[in-house]
C-alpha cells in the first residue's frame, strides 16, 4: 500500500540556515557587491533588492579534476559529414572535449560570476550595516504637521449633519422589534382566545368583549413604542489622523571641483541616498534637485551629477545662489518641505566663505525645513567650515558634520532626527 | 488479473487530487507488478516548488547537515527557477526504504502519474536491484544515518564553533570524490549502532594514531633508506579513509566528521556510475507502464498526448553541431539502449544475432533483469550498445591529442567503427577516465611526517588547476607537509605540488 504524504505545509525555508551561512561566509564579497550596486543605482532606488554578483572563483568548491592536455577521446552524436580518419581543426577555445561548457565571463577568467538575488531587507541590512546605524533610527519618522480626517466607524453622539440614516433606522427597527415582542406574543395568544371565546360563548358575549378590550390595550402599547428614539441615532465618526505633508523637495548640492575624487563622491552619494530614504518614510512625493558646482553652479540630472568630472577651483556661493533662485522660483509656495544637503571637501575660495554664510543665513535657511552640510575630508576643517560654524545655535534647522568614511555618515542623521522630533 | 468488462477510464482532469494520485498509483503498481518489477515500498510526498528547491540544495536528501555550499546551490537554483531558465526537477527520488518520491504540487495530474511511474517504480526497482546500490548503499539506514550526521555536526558546531566546523567540512568536501572505496564493502550502518560505537571508536582511533607515532623504533638515522618500511604498505585510494584513520593531529570529533562526509560520499558513489543505465531504465519503465495502461484503455488520449510531449522532451538528443549540445543525454542514450535490448530480444535481425548471440530472441524480461542487476554504465555500454543504436544516434568518436595539430575522427557509425565507438563511449563512463586517479603513496614516518599522494596519469592528462586548492585542504587535514606527484604512462614521477606546513593549524595541538 502506498503512503501519500502532504508535505506542503511542513516548515518552509529549510534552506534558510544554509542561506544564512552562505551570506555570512561571503559577507565581504556581498558587501563589496552592494557598494558597487550603490554606485550604479539612482539614489531614489533604495527600496529594491539587488542582483548580487560574486566572482565564481571565490566560492568554488574544488575537487581533483583533469586539466587540459593529454589525450581525450569523446563520442558525439549526430554525425553529418565525417568519415573515419578525417582531420578537423580545433574549435576556438580548444577545450579538448568541447563539451559546450565554459562560457566566458567578462574578466576572461573562464569562470562565471555567481549571481543571486538579495531581498530588499537583506540589501538594506548590508547597506545600513556599513553605516553603523542603530536599528531604532531606521524606523523613526520626522515630525508630522498636517492632519487628515478619515472615517472610523460610528458613534452615538455627534452633529446632525453626520447622522447615518441606515444605521440609525436599523437600530430603531431592532429596538422596536425587541420591545414589542412580549406584547406581540401576548397578542397572538389573545387572538387565539378570542376565536375560542367566540365559538364557546357567542360573538357578543362578555368574555369576547373583555378580550377585545385587552387586545386594544396592547395595540396602544405597541403603537406607543417610539418609531425613532434618540437612543437609536448613529453618527458617522471621523477621526483626525496625522498625515505626512505629501510633498518635499530635496536639494543635493555637491562640489565637483578637481579635489573631489570618486571616493568622496561615493561617500556623498551614500549620504544623499540615506537622506532620500528617510524622506520617503515621511513624504509621499519627493522631488530631487541636483546642483553641482565648481566655480559656477549648474542644475543637472542625477547621471551627470555623480558621474561627470570637473576640474579647477571652487566658489561655493555660486551653488547657494542657484539654490536660492530655484527655491524662490519653484518651491516657495509654502506647499513644499524643503530639505537640502550640501557636500563638499571644504575647499573654497577664501573670500567666498563669508558670502556663503550670509546667503545661507538670510536667504536659504528661512525656506528650509532642514539643511545639512557635510564636509568630506580627512584633514583639518577648511575655511567654509569655520564660517558655517557661526550659524550653529542661531539656526535650529542647520546641521553640519565632518565625514571621513561611510561610518561617519550616521551622526549627521542622529542630528537630523534629534531636531525634527522636538 | 484479466478484466472481463471494458475497464473504466482513469480520471484525467489536469488538476490532481489525492484520490486521483492514489488511483493512478494503484494502476501503475499493478502493471509494474505484472512486469515483475521488484521495488521497495513507495512513499509519495507532495511538496511545493520551494521545498523542491530545498531538496535540490541538500543534494536531494530530506535531512542533511548545514553548510554554506548547500545555501549556494539553493540560491543558484532559486535564481534559475525564478527567471524561468530551468524547470525544476522532473522528480527527486531517494534511495531509501521505503523509497521516497517527491511530487511537486505545481504539476498536472499527467506529470504526477509520469513521475510515479518513473521514480517510484523505475528508479526504485533499480535501487533495489542493481549490484552497485546493493553493495554500497543501505537503503534501510540512510535516513537514520543522515539524522545522526546532522545532529552530530550541529553538536560539534555548538561545542567548537560554526566556523571551525565549516572549515573542516570544506576540506572534507574537497576530498569527497577521492574519499570512496571502489572495491571494498563498507559495513552497514544503523543509527543505534552508529551512536553506540561512536564514542568507542573515538577513543580507539585516537589511541591508534598516537600509537603509530609513539612506537617508532629508535634507530640509526644514518641507516640506509633501502629497507625502510613503507607506510601505507599498499597505496590507499580512499583519501578520506586514510585521513580519518591516520592523520596525526585530528581530534576525535574531527575524525567523526571526516567519517560522516566519507560515508555520505560513498552513498552517492553508485549514482555517479549508473547515470545512463538508471535514467534510461526509469525512462523505459515510465514509457512502458503508461503505454500499457493506455493499451488497457485506462488512459485518455489527452493524457497520452501530454505525457508523450514530456517524454519526447526528456529523450531529446541534440546533434554535436547544435548550439545547445551538451554531451550525450543520459536519458536519451539509456532509453534507446533499453528499448533496443527489448527489440533484440523480441525481433532480432541477423546483425543482432551475430552481435548478441547470448540473448537475441530470449524473453526480454529476463535479459532486462540480468542487465539491470549486474552492470554499471561502463560495462553496460561495453556489453549492450548495439550497432543499431550507434547508427540511430549517428555516433562518432573524435580523438584530441595535444601533440597533434588537428583533431582526428577515430571512428564513426560504420562496420569498422562500431566496436571502437562502443569501446570509447564505454571508456568515457569509466570512472578512471572521468576523474583523476589519486592514491596515498607514502607517509614519511621517520622524517617530517609529510604525506605524498600519487596521481596516476590517464592518457597523459594532467591535473586541473583546482588541485592546488584541494591540496591546501588536504594539508589542513593532515597537519604536516603534503606533496602531490604525478606518474606518467612510462612511470616517470614528477612533483606537481608541495604544500609545506609548519604550523599546526587544525587538530590536537590546541595548546601550541
Amino acid at each position: 500500500m502506498v503512503r501519500i504524504i502532504d508535505r506542503r505545509f511542513d516548515s518552509k525555508k529549510k534552506s534558510a540556515v544554509n542561506r544564512q551561512r552562505f551570506m555570512r561566509r561571503f559577507k565581504q564579497q556581498i558587501r563589496r557587491a552592494v557598494t558597487d550596486a550603490i554606485q550604479n543605482r539612482s539614489i531614489r532606488d533604495l527600496d529594491n533588492g539587488e542582483q548580487i554578483s560574486i566572482p565564481g572563483k571565490d566560492l568554488s568548491e574544488p575537487q581533483f579534476q583533469h586539466g587540459r592536455g593529454g589525450e581525450w577521446e569523446n563520442v558525439f552524436s549526430g554525425n553529418d559529414q565525417f568519415a573515419s580518419g578525417d582531420q578537423i581543426n580545433r574549435p576556438m577555445g580548444g577545450e579538448g572535449g568541447g563539451t559546450g561548457k565554459g562560457s566566458a565571463s567578462k574578466d576572461g577568467q573562464g569562470e562565471d560570476n555567481f549571481v543571486f538575488h538579495l531581498s530588499r531587507e537583506e540589501f538594506l541590512d548590508v547597506f545600513f550595516d556599513d553605516l553603523e546605524l542603530p536599528n531604532l533610527i531606521r524606523t523613526q519618522l520626522a515630525r508630522i504637521t498636517e492632519y487628515k480626517s478619515r472615517r472610523a466607524g460610528f458613534t452615538s453622539s455627534g452633529v446632525p449633519a453626520n447622522i447615518n440614516i441606515i444605521r440609525s433606522m436599523r437600530g430603531a427597527l431592532g429596538r422596536r422589534l425587541a420591545l414589542a415582542s412580549p406584547y406581540n406574543a401576548r397578542l397572538r395568544e389573545l387572538h387565539a382566545d378570542l376565536e375560542r371565546a367566540k365559538e364557546e360563548h357567542g360573538p357578543e358575549s362578555d368574555e369576547v368583549k373583555e378580550i377585545r378590550a385587552e387586545i386594544h390595550r396592547l395595540r396602544v402599547k405597541i403603537e406607543g413604542i417610539p418609531f425613532l428614539d434618540s437612543f437609536d441615532l448613529r453618527y458617522n465618526n471621523r477621526v483626525k489622523i496625522p498625515l505626512p505633508v505629501t510633498q518635499a523637495v530635496m536639494f543635493c548640492v555637491m562640489d565637483v571641483s578637481g579635489s573631489m575624487d570618486e571616493e568622496k563622491k561615493s561617500v556623498a552619494k551614500r549620504f544623499f541616498m540615506l537622506l532620500y530614504l528617510f524622506l520617503t518614510r515621511t513624504y509621499e512625493h519627493i522631488e530631487v534637485v541636483f546642483i553641482r558646482h565648481h566655480t559656477i553652479a549648474k542644475e543637472v540630472d542625477e547621471e551627470e551629477f555623480f558621474h561627470s568630472r570637473e576640474s579647477g577651483g571652487t566658489v561655493v556661493s555660486s551653488a547657494l545662489h542657484l539654490l536660492r533662485d530655484v527655491i524662490r522660483e519653484r518651491y516657495a509656495s509654502g506647499q513644499w518641505n524643503v530639505y537640502a544637503a550640501q557636500a563638499s571637501d571644504g575647499d573654497n575660495w577664501d573670500n567666498d566663505s563669508p558670502i556663503c554664510r550670509d546667503i545661507l543665513a538670510n536667504e536659504v535657511l528661512p525656506y528650509c525645513q532642514y539643511l545639512a552640510y557635510v564636509e568630506i575630508t580627512p584633514g583639518e576643517p577648511q575655511n567654509l567650515w569655520r564660517e558655517y560654524e557661526k550659524l550653529i545655535g542661531s539656526h535650529a534647522n542647520f546641521a553640519m558634520q565632518r565625514i571621513e568614511q561611510p561610518s561617519d555618515i550616521y551622526p549627521v542623521f542622529r542630528e537630523l532626527f534629534k531636531k525634527n522630533l522636538v | 488479473m484479466k478484466r472481463a468488462t471494458k475497464p473504466k477510464m482513469l480520471p484525467s482532469p489536469s488538476e490532481w487530487s489525492f484520490d486521483a494520485i492514489e488511483h493512478y498509483h494503484r494502476e501503475i503498481a499493478r502493471v509494474a507488478g505484472e512486469f515483475g518489477l521488484d521495488t521497495y515500498p513507495t512513499q509519495i510526498e507532495i511538496i511545493t516548488a520551494e521545498q523542491m528547491m530545498d531538496a535540490y540544495a541538500s543534494v536531494g536528501m530530506p535531512v542533511n547537515y548545514h553548510h554554506w555550499s548547500f545555501g549556494k546551490h539553493f540560491l543558484a537554483t532559486e535564481r534559475g527557477y525564478r527567471r524561468g531558465q530551468m524547470g525544476l526537477a522532473y522528480e527527486i527520488v531517494i534511495n531509501s526504504n521505503p523509497c521516497i518520491a517527491y511530487l511537486m504540487e505545481e504539476n498536472t495530474l499527467t506529470m504526477q502519474a509520469l513521475v510515479i511511474a518513473h521514480a517510484a517504480y523505475g528508479h526504485n526497482s533499480f535501487f533495489k536491484g542493481n549490484y552497485l546500490f546493493r553493495t554500497w548503499t543501505n537503503a534501510d539506514a540512510i535516513i537514520d544515518y543522515l539524522l545522526f550526521a546532522r545532529n552530530y555536526i550541529a553538536e560539534c558546531e555548538e561545542r567548537h564553533g560554526e566556523e571551525e566546523v565549516e572549515m573542516l567540512l570544506d576540506s572534507c568536501h574537497a576530498l569527497m570524490n577521492v574519499g570512496v572505496d571502489r572495491y571494498k564493502r563498507p559495513p552497514k550502518l544503523s543509527l543505534a549502532k552508529e551512536q553506540l560505537r561512536q564514542r568507542e571508536r573515538e577513543e580507539y582511533l585516537q589511541s591508534q594514531v598516537n600509537e603509530l607515532w609513539r612506537t617508532l623504533p629508535l634507530q640509526d638515522v644514518r641507516a640506509g633508506r633501502d629497507n625502510e618500511i613503507r607506510f601505507p604498505t599498499e597505496p590507499e585510494e580512499n583519501l578520506l579513509y586514510f585521513i580519518e584513520k591516520h592523520a596525526p593531529l585530528l581530534e576525535p570529533w574531527h575524525r567523526e566528521v571526516v567519517r560522516i562526509v566519507r560515508k555520505i560520499g560513498q552513498y552517492f558513489f553508485p549514482q555517479r556510475q549508473t547515470q545512463v543505465m538508471n535514467e534510461g531504465w526509469a525512462t523505459f519503465w515510465h514509457y512502458t507502464l503508461l503505454n500499457q495502461l493506455f493499451d488497457e484503455g485506462l488512459l485518455s488520449d489527452a493524457f497520452m498526448l501530454e505525457f508523450l510531449q514530456s517524454h519526447t522532451n526528456v529523450v531529446y538528443q541534440p546533434s554535436y553541431n547544435q548550439p545547445w549540445y551538451n554531451g550525450l543525454n543520459p536519458y536519451a542514450l539509456g532509453f534507446a539502449m533499453w528499448q533496443d535490448i527489448k527489440r533484440i530480444c523480441e525481433n532480432p535481425t541477423d546483425e543482432d544475432r551475430t552481435w548478441f548471440p547470448e540473448f537475441a530472441g530470449t524473453p526480454w524480461l529476463e535479459t532486462f533483469d540480468f542487465a539491470m542487476r549486474n552492470f554499471k554504465d561502463e560495462s553496460f555500454i561495453a556489453q549492450y550498445l548495439s550497432p543499431k543504436v550507434i547508427r540511430d544516434f549517428r555516433l562518432f568518436a573524435v580523438l584530441d591529442d595535444d601533440r597533434d595539430a588537428k583533431l582526428r575522427v577515430s571512428a564513426i557509425h560504420d562496420d569498422s567503427g562500431y566496436r571502437q565507438v562502443r569501446e570509447k563511449l564505454s571508456d568515457h563512463y569509466n570512472l578512471g577516465s572521468r576523474e583523476p586517479y589519486i592514491q596515498v603513496w607514502n607517509v614519511d614516518l621517520r622524517g617530517d611526517r609529510s604525506l605524498t599522494l600519487r596521481h596516476q596519469q590517464y592518457r597523459r592528462r594532467p591535473l586541473g588547476d583546482s588541485a592546488d586548492k584541494v591540496m591546501h585542504h588536504l594539508a589542513r587535514l593532515w597537519g604536516f607537509t603534503v606533496r602531490l606527484e604525478s606518474v606518467d604512462d612510462e612511470g616517470k614521477v614528477e612533483l606537481v605540488q608541495e604544500n609545506r606546513l609548519e604550523k599546526r593549524t587544525l587538530g590536537g595541538d590546541a595548546r601550541y
